[in-house]
């Protein structure tokens, strides 16, 4: 998953998105349709952070590099505006008779900014690039389906910490790909995945050209990258901006319709927000917090303001690698003293929703992913917490100090121990770092703020990784062999509706157990400047979808 | 005076190995592991790190990484961040830009401190005084992010005559606002100090002699006075260089400007040691040289002084 930097700097973790509001019911509004000679030429400027790396797909795990990587590269597919499944991009098509073999077919013509063709070697040797262990790229473990990852990517036998080191890959390519020709390519997966392709539209399986691999210092590449998207690289200052230009030659549906696009790259989301009101700026992703208290930021736009329901959730996780949480009553005792009307209504001016899913709003099958425990329920709380034999000592929720989580935890912190006559405080670790080191390293000693954004749009997204023993972000160490079961039969089932139901079935044991407590789901409150026109729309990210864009 | 400037400059070079030394132990103190926030909500792979660990030398113990990159910089090379831009281009785009912004708040902070500061040290108590009192005083209650936010909001958003943020390349017409921003404080300091030291050697025989000698006021004020009185007030501006360049973080992060101030924080938060020892080591040298420039001044302020 990608953690936006500006987001853990400033509450808001700014991410995915579905519609872009102001566009409203009718487009009979003049203002919201665009000029067509102005925009042809026409170039805006958006908000961004620096990216934490070079401009590789395979090493970028941030929002910052991640937006740029967005706009300049086309996956096999897209993940649509507005929610809903996702539509062949690169891909012609995508299909599979036992969700184990999938073959791959590409459309023709289409081009990398280099002018060379996108082919399925492009994808396989990126893959393999990104998969190999000794390549040490941050987006790996994507790529752990894939029949022979274990070959390329071998683990250190004693951790990290441990003197040996990991042995050489035995291979260099992963033997569940295979190339059928210049356009057809197969992925064997280790065992039947019916959520895979969903997962082939995320920046980690973007193709890369040629000259990537002939590169001798990607680092090097990835300050001035070739992608296959509508936009094309120009400049990169770094901190200040990064210049794209629209990509002439681009042949799919998702063309832009301006001409250049300037990434500018803040320090305070302040400084941009200014900027955004003195119309020098035409998007701004999320206005600072300061803004939204006393809805400030609807005052200050107008009808230029945007608020986009996002799939993120902020949940408090449970160590339940600690003796003291392992008593599911008390865990949902804990849940249920949570008044999450409250925090999203004191502390985040309804910018925040209550949770009352397991998975974000509109994320495909979240409606069978509902949450008994995300209520306010006093008596059925302390009943709760009486059935768990009461609890011993203080409980400390903890929380990264260097983001603004402090109010709504401590709020949360006070709730449960007002309502449950226990000792609860919140208290902050100073810096992210420090934080996940703790988590990482399974060292808690209390519930913590945990946030979490969705790779792809699908429910799965927000059981396997969480819930599921050895999931990918299952940092309490939750284990449950009934979800296990479940989860692995949903993956194995011939069409992704019949996953579905059997993540259903899956979730409802979670929803017994409470590993963690889902508190707010998240909205993002951007802005367009008067220059764009209103129709314009975010993408499932949450940041600007580039091909909505016109000037008026 | 030739020996004098030698010495100085040969005093550098254990203040730069102690000051690299002293950071770079610093900076390893600071607890957090740097690869461990770096993948969001869930932890690196083992790959990437041991990757990073590898290239980075970070296994070793701190003094050892001192040695490397002592190694490394002394053929020149600063190092790269973890992110792999090189070390030595970030000092040179955002070092300009934080001396330009200094210098402009100094010049700033210069002309209407100093003036300030000699108009009410030769009439005391008078109305103007007291205004300049008041107000110095106001300026000094005002925190730096304060003024920042509302010149802003009140210039660039309402009024709509500067720009919000400063543009990439920090042209000097845009950092007139920011300059005057950072520079508010020192300001008030100037004028008062230079008032205090005006209003005080205004009573000292040296200046009733030139008086009674019969010169015209501009000489007495411009040659006989200001000479001796402004002694401090290059002292204090001299090393403020110095502690406006390092105290530009707020003031760049207001006007979105591409300095020092945002890197070496940066830096510090994902313990980032070969950059932060980097950029300030460029900045202690920049201290010491105006010490250094400031101390030569006072031959020029008063013939007394002679340096040996």
């Amino acid at each position: 998953m990608r953690v936006s930097k500006r987001a853990s700097a400033a509450a808001a973790i700014a991410a995915v998105a579905l519609v872009a509001a102001g566009c409203g019911g009718g487009d009979d509004d003049s203002d919201t349709s665009g000029n067509t000679d102005k925009t042809a030429n026409g170039a805006i400027t958006i908000d961004g952070t620096q990216p934490a790396n070079p401009l590789l797909p395979s090493n970028t795990s941030e929002t910052g590099g991640g937006d740029i990587l967005d706009f300049m590269w086309t996956g096999l597919i897209n993940y649509p505006p507005g929610g809903g499944d996702p539509v062949n991009a690169v891909a012609e098509s995508i299909d599979t008779t036992d969700a184990q073999t999938y073959t791959v077919k590409i459309k023709k013509g289409v081009k990398f900014h280099d002018g060379t063709e996108v082919k399925a070697k492009n994808f396989i040797e990126a893959w393999n690039f990104t998969a190999n262990s000794e390549n040490g790229q941050q987006q790996a473990s994507f790529f752990s389906d894939i029949a022979g990852y274990e070959d390329v990517h071998t683990e250190d036998p004693d951790g990290e910490e441990g003197p040996q080191k990991a042995p050489p890959p035995k291979a260099q390519t992963m033997s569940g790909l295979a190339s059928v020709d210049d356009y057809t390519f197969t992925i064997k997966l280790a065992a039947a995945n019916s959520i895979f392709p969903v997962k082939l539209g995320y920046s980690a399986y973007y193709p890369m050209p040629d000259s990537f691999f002939a590169a001798s210092d990607k680092n090097e590449w990835g300050k001035k990258p070739v992608g296959n998207g509508p936009v094309k690289f120009v400049s990169w200052s770094d901190n200040v901006e990064i210049k794209l230009t629209r990509f002439d030659e681009y042949t799919l549906d998702d063309k832009v319709k301006i001409k250049d696009v300037t990434v500018k790259l803040y320090q305070e989301d302040t400084a941009a927000y200014a900027d955004l009101q003195a119309n020098n700026l035409d998007f701004q992703q999320q206005v600072p917090a300061s803004a939204l208290a006393g809805e400030k930021w609807k005052s200050d736009l107008g009808n230029r303001a945007l608020d986009v329901p996002i799939p993120v959730q902020q949940l408090i996780a449970f160590p339940i690698y600690d003796k003291r949480f392992q008593n599911k009553d008390l865990r949902r005792a804990v849940s249920l003293s949570i008044n999450r009307e409250e925090i999203a209504s004191k502390i985040f001016f309804n910018t925040r929703k209550p949770s009352t899913n397991w998975a974000a709003p509109g994320t495909p099958g979240a409606e069978a992913f509902a949450c008994s425990t995300c209520k306010y329920d006093p008596e059925a709380a302390k009943a709760a917490l009486q059935a768990a034999g009461g609890f011993q000592g203080e409980m400390v929720l903890y929380y990264n100090a260097d983001a603004s989580h402090k109010d709504w935890m401590e709020a949360a912190a006070n709730s449960v121990a007002s309502t449950l006559g226990i000792k609860v405080r919140a208290e902050g670790m100073p810096t992210f770092a420090v934080f996940r080191q703790n988590i990482d390293a399974h060292k808690m000693t209390g519930p913590y703020r945990a946030g979490w954004q969705a790779d792809y749009p699908a429910a799965e997204n927000w059981l396997g990784p969480l819930y599921v023993t050895g999931g990918g972000s299952n940092d309490g160490l939750y284990s449950n062999a009934q979800v296990d079961a479940l989860y692995k039969e949903g993956s194995q089932a011939a069409d992704e509706a019949a996953a579905n139901a059997k993540f259903a079935e899956a979730i409802k044991i979670v929803d017994e157990e409470v590993p963690s407590i889902p508190v707010v789901s998240v909205s993002q409150q951007s802005g367009i400047s008067n220059r764009i026109a209103s129709s314009v729309k975010t993408n499932w990210v949450g940041s600007i979808d580039l091909s909505t864009v016109e000037l008026v | 005076m030739g020996r004098y400037v030698l010495r100085r400059l040969l005093q550098l070079i254990p203040v730069f190995f102690g000051t690299t030394l002293l950071i770079y132990w610093l900076v390893w103190a600071v607890p957090g592991d740097p690869f461990a926030g770096k993948c969001g909500e869930r932890a690196c792979p083992d790959s990437y790190i041991q990757f990073m660990t590898d290239k980075y030398h970070l296994d070793d113990p701190w003094p050892i990484q001192y040695l490397y990159y002592m190694g490394h910089l002394l053929t020149g090379d600063f190092g790269q961040t973890f992110g792999g831009r090189e070390i030595s281009e970030i000092i040179a785009q955002a070092y300009p830009n934080t001396l330009k912004l200094a210098l402009v708040a100094l010049i700033i902070e210069a002309i209407i401190g100093l003036t300030a500061g000699i108009l009410t040290g030769l009439r005391r108590n008078g109305f103007l005084d007291n205004l300049v009192l008041v107000s110095t005083l106001f300026l000094l209650a005002i925190p730096t992010f304060v003024s920042g936010f509302l010149l802003q909001y009140l210039l660039g958003v309402q009024i709509g005559i500067i720009n919000p943020t400063v543009s990439s390349g920090a042209p000097i017409n845009e950092l007139i606002v920011p300059g005057f921003v950072l520079g508010s404080i020192s300001m008030a300091y100037v004028a008062r100090l230079t008032r205090t030291s005006i209003a005080e050697n205004s009573r000292s025989d040296y200046v009733r002699t030139a008086v009674a000698k019969g010169l015209p006021q501009r000489r007495v004020v411009g040659v006989h006075l200001l000479r001796n009185s402004l002694i401090p007030v290059i002292t204090f501006l001299g090393t403020d260089l110095g502690s406006l360049m390092g105290g530009a973080i707020v003031t760049e992060g207001i006007f979105s400007i591409n300095g020092i101030g945002r890197e070496v924080y940066r830096a510090i938060v994902t313990k980032e040691s070969a950059t932060v020892v980097g950029i300030v080591v460029v900045l202690v040298m920049v201290y010491l040289l105006m010490n250094l420039l400031v101390d030569l001044l006072y031959a020029a302020l008063d013939p007394r002084i002679r340096y040996e």
